[in-house]
């Protein structure tokens, strides 16, 4: 029997129009602007834009706001949003080399053409509280010098040049769209890449942290990092030519990691490749890493059963909206469930009560 | 087109309205915003792979007089910045376009110049000069 209960209809209304006024806070302090959180949460933004899969500081500053800094709440208002768009098309892919770096560095190269330009960056900073921040006051203009005009090249392109590193050869073939098509195993690495590009970081950084840890350690230097904008370009179809349609903030991350060479391959460095939109280095440093681990295969390195180097575990566990989902669902009504539960439970205790007493019968 | 798509909605709304042309037109297809999937390749030279959409605002329209379509494709979701991006590119194929390029695309390139310019030298100021300490008698 199936009994449909109603009820509630109240309560729920009169529950969020008080998480309305929850999320508006004291009155007495001012009200956050769209305009505030975009450019002064700044970070919070860009993860909400990269785990949300969808470019638009606007639209992510207002789903911040909405759900009083959930940022994971946030990033599924932004997937709901999402699929309310139509796909006009698809961009060629972005030149990162072309970038307009604020912040290039490499770990392996001291003196790396274009330099070690550290950007806005909180390393080197000592994590002490700056209580000036909690008085207002005027920030002092950053200190500024002749700007560099010409594109930074790249690091592996170094390497490149002696055969010291694998090559990624261009390919312009339609990838896979993991937003279209349900994702299946085995997953090409374009589309590990995709669904880790929008995974959720802590899990993302928890993967790459256990490689580091031994857990299918795969030696990792970051060999580059850079964040910058880069112009999207489309091909238009009345236009009959490509043209820029926007520009996009990314962070992306190149590891040079060791491989001692495999039957067909002599000796060189391979690579781990990460890449979000927004300035998310954590993140693009752990996608990097994942990446590399999951490339166990096609470069013929054992499989030591480390969950980082299993892309069905990871790629299925990376989503923090499909995991929450199912999470927090069981915290709605399941009234039914549970009573067929207890009936259960009430039956093999009767059962096992019966056969108690009539063993100390006999 | 693609200095127009990049560009501010604030800033294209200022150089459109001093321009002072309010040219009579027909939708060929009015404001529509929607998504477009951006891609990466692999290691950054290598096969392409899908990272995530950003939102993108077209429209199309026809000049009244002459009959220049203008075809706009901007970043975001601003309906108005579209409409005035396609007015423009319309423009440029009439006898305004000297007009427009100076008044309105010259000055826009000019801005968007100095903003780069300006996260340039920001970033130039953050580049590491080493400097190797000389010990020992040689």
């Amino acid at each position: 029997m199936y009994v449909a209960v109603k009820g509630g209809e109240r309560a729920i209304d009169n529950a969020h129009a008080w998480l309305a006024e929850e999320r508006r806070g004291d009155t007495g302090v001012a009200e956050l602007s769209i305009a505030q959180i975009r450019e002064q949460l700044a970070l919070a933004v860009n993860r909400v834009m990269a785990e949300g899969s969808l470019y638009d500081p606007d639209l992510a500053a207002l789903a911040i706001k909405q759900s009083r800094g959930d940022l994971i709440e946030a990033i599924f208002l932004i997937r709901a949003y999402r699929t309310t768009l139509p796909r006009i098309g698809n961009s060629n892919p972005v030149d990162t080399g072309a970038m307009a770096c604020d912040r290039r560095i490499s770990a392996t190269f001291k003196d790396a053409p274009g330099g070690q330009v550290l950007g806005p960056t909180f390393d080197y900073t000592h994590r002490l509280l700056d209580f000036k921040l909690a008085a207002e006051g005027e920030v002092p203009a950053a200190p500024t010098t002749d700007p560099r005009r010409d594109p930074t090249p790249h690091i592996t392109e170094f390497l490149n040049r002696d055969g010291l590193i694998e090559t990624d050869t261009p390919d312009d073939s339609t990838p896979p769209d993991l937003t279209r098509e349900p994702l299946e195993f085995p997953a090409n690495r374009a589309l590990r890449l995709q669904s880790l590009t929008r995974g959720d970081e802590g899990f993302v950084l928890g993967m790459a942290y256990s490689t580091q840890r031994g857990y299918g350690r795969n030696h990792p230097f970051v060999g580059e990092m850079r964040v910058g904008r880069v112009a999207v370009e489309m091909d238009i179809p009345e236009l009959g030519f490509a043209i820029e349609i926007g520009e996009v903030q990314l962070t992306e991350c190149e590891t040079v990691n060791q491989f001692t060479g495999s039957k067909t391959e002599p000796p060189q460095f391979t690579r781990g490749y990460g890449l979000t939109f927004g300035h998310c280095e954590r993140k693009a440093i752990s996608m990097a890493l994942v990446d590399r681990a999951l490339r166990w295969e096609e470069l013929g390195e054992d499989n030591v059963g480390a969950p980082a180097q299993d892309e069905e575990f990871v790629l299925s566990h990376s989503d923090n909206i499909q995991a929450t989902g199912f999470l927090e669902h069981i915290k709605l009504p399941h009234y039914v469930d549970f009573q067929s539960e207890l009936e259960l439970v009430r039956k093999l205790r009767a059962e096992v009560a019966a056969s108690t007493r009539q063993e100390a019968a006999e | 087109m693609g200095l127009l798509a990049k560009a501010p909605a604030e800033a294209v709304a200022r150089y459109w309205s001093a321009l002072d042309r309010a040219p009579a037109f027909e939708w060929l297809r009015r404001p529509e915003v929607g998504g477009v999937m951006v891609r990466g390749r692999m290691g950054g030279t290598g096969a392409a792979f899908n990272m995530g959409e950003m939102t993108v605002t077209r429209c199309t329209l026809k000049l009244g007089a002459g009959g220049a379509v203008g075809h706009a494709y901007v970043q975001g979701r601003d309906k108005a910045k579209a409409e005035q991006a396609a007015l423009i590119d319309a423009l440029m194929q009439t006898d305004a376009a000297a007009d427009v390029q100076a008044r309105v695309l010259r000055p826009l390139a000019g801005e968007l110049t100095a903003a780069r310019d300006t996260r340039a030298a920001k970033a130039a100021a953050t580049k590491v000069e080493f400097f190797t300490m000389v010990r020992g008698e040689d």
